[in-house]
């Protein structure tokens, strides 16, 4: 019995060397696990804390038609209607919550570059919604020089 | 129009999220799982003749399945993240899970049977050799110089038994990543039970071709003869495998087939175009039916060494290049159609990127550059002491 045990302890080292990697692995868990993980489901409930305060990008359109009324009036009474200011002018918080919003006026989109990542001609969208091969259609020119971006069924003079 | 499509593809299909580097996953897994199989032969199932490969199958299976999580890593967006699948992994997650299973081949299975087998080797170099080389051995040894021939026998025994684990954990480490794949159920090119065995049928046969590759170029390069009746045995493991597997991918379409339901039409189009060449001409014919014409010529007919030598390179070689165009089938062909199954996408694989075709080469190289390493630590070569006293009978 002692020779199987002189001759088998060797084995014993490995196996250390596992348990050991295990104990390390148990104590990480208990280091990078964030306390509050679990707390309502499987992520950590800290997290919405974290994120809530990340700087707000969007105003929302509430804030935008308060000064551009007569643009939002526009809008709806087109195709557009339902499209949200931000969609096109990216997100503009800075605009809207500056104390002086002309101090961080918004740059135009260049509508030769914007109206084609929804209007492009793709099989893979529903043959009702409004698409054209742009290089067909406009040759390349911006599409304002023709349409009001805000009702685009409205032509320019 | 987008180039590159044709047909209905809904916007969030055109590119494909899985890329050439999560092709390398399955084939990288499945040659440790082959590999191990191989040299489980010879430990439980006394195949004497292959003892020459045992312990380069080893090797084998440990240097790529070192390198299997990398093209995952290099895939994901933030690959410091990865850590937390571990950390807090959630019974859902087929990925998760897999995670597990993939740390307990490595570290129970492959590196204690690696450990076991070397470990008088180990010893001896211990002594012999000096400065920095001896320092590894020495760390290698864990601290016991014990190679007496009764503890030599205990470790032939907790070996063996450790084979016997290793069979099915090789099992369950290559029929997971065929079930991460089967379970998808929103994919038809995917989603069938039969996923998990086929990927397991055809790990074994790329690591059995790996192995007898690289055993048969070890010896070429060291300049000493191949044992015959170890790659003939080897040659005739892997025809009846590759049969098997074979067998299998056949029902599966057969069955596909015949149930012809809604996605068939699609996936038979694509089959027909895109893939023809990946799967017809590469997976079928000369991947599979070439490779398996020619093992059969060498079971079946009379042939000179040095032909069935030559045979057996090519057989092996091709068969490589099949089972990864499989894989290529399986990752890339199922994200090729839409699931309108009215339309078709396409795949350009990209160079210097990081999911490119330079980065999986890379990874390619990896695993022979640790298995060079490997050898060079722990060589495979000499006189084996056999495993005949190791099942305890």
């Amino acid at each position: 019995m002692r020779d199987i045990f002189r001759n088998a302890g060797h084995l014993i080292r490995p196996a250390v060397v596992l348990l050991a990697a295990l104990g390390l692995f148990i104590l990480g868990r208990g280091i990078f696990i964030p306390k509050t993980f679990g707390q309502y489901g499987h992520y950590d409930a800290a997290s919405l804390d974290r994120i809530r305060q990340r700087p707000i990008s969007y105003a929302g359109q509430d804030a935008c038609v308060m000064c551009h009324d007569d643009q939002a009036k526009v809008r709806a009474s087109g195709p557009h209607a339902h499209v949200a200011c931000e969609a096109c002018h990216g997100p503009q918080q800075a605009h809207a919550g500056a104390d002086d919003p002309s101090a961080h006026k918004p740059v135009l989109p260049d509508t030769a570059v914007l109206c084609k990542r929804c209007h492009e001609k793709d099989a893979a969208k529903p043959k009702s919604f409004p698409q054209v091969v742009s290089a067909e259609h406009s040759g390349g020119a911006a599409c304002n020089v023709c349409h009001t971006p805000h009702n685009p069924l409205r032509m320019k003079p | 129009m987008i180039p590159g499509v044709d047909g209905f593809m809904y916007p969030n299909e055109v590119e494909l999220q899985w890329s050439l580097l999560i092709v390398l996953y399955p084939y990288i897994t499945g040659l440790v799982a082959g590999a191990f199989i191989l040299a489980s032969l010879e430990r439980v199932f006394k195949v004497d003749a292959v003892r020459p490969t045992y312990r380069l199958a080893l090797l084998t299976a440990l240097a790529f399945l070192l390198v299997a999580p990398l093209p995952l890593q290099l895939h994901l967006g933030h690959p410091e993240r990865s850590f937390e699948m571990y950390l807090t992994p959630h019974r859902s997650s087929a990925m998760a899970m897999f995670g597990f299973v993939y740390l307990w081949y490595l570290t129970v299975v492959l590196l204690v049977e690696v450990w076991l087998e070397y470990r008088a080797d180990i010893v001896r170099l211990s002594k012999t050799t000096s400065g920095f080389k001896r320092l590894v051995y020495k760390i290698l040894t864990l601290g016991s110089d014990n190679v007496s021939p009764a503890a030599l026998r205990i470790d032939d025994k907790v070996g063996y038994a450790v084979t016997v684990i290793g069979i099915p954990s090789a099992f369950l480490l290559h029929g997971y990543v065929g079930f991460i794949f089967g379970s998808i159920k929103a994919n038809p090119w995917w989603s069938t039970p039969l996923m998990p065995v086929v990927f397991l049928f055809s790990a074994m046969v790329s690591g059995i071709a790996a192995v007898m590759v690289l055993y048969m170029a070890s010896m070429k390069l060291r300049k000493t003869p191949i044992d015959m009746s170890c790659v003939d045995t080897i040659g005739k493991y892997l025809f009846y495998t590759f049969i098997i597997d074979f067998t299998l991918e056949m029902l599966d379409l057969i069955h596909r087939t015949y149930e012809s339901d809604e996605s068939f039409r699609s996936l038979d189009f694509m089959v027909h175009t895109r893939l023809w060449f990946s799967q017809v001409i590469l997976q079928i014919i000369l991947g599979t039916l070439v490779p398996l014409l020619l093992l059969a010529a060498a079971q079946f007919l009379k042939l000179a060494a040095g032909v069935r030598r030559s045979i057996y390179a090519v057989a092996c070689l091709l068969t490589l290049v099949g089972i990864f165009a499989m894989r290529w089938n399986v990752v890339i062909g199922g994200q090729l159609f839409s699931k309108s199954f009215l339309g078709y996408t396409t795949y350009k694989v990209q160079f210097a990127a990081r999911e490119g075709l330079l980065p999986a080469l890379g990874l390619m190289i990896l695993p022979f550059v640790i298995f060079v390493v490997l050898v060079k630590l722990l060589p495979p070569w000499g006189e084996q002491p056999g495993h005949a006293s190791a099942s305890g009978d």
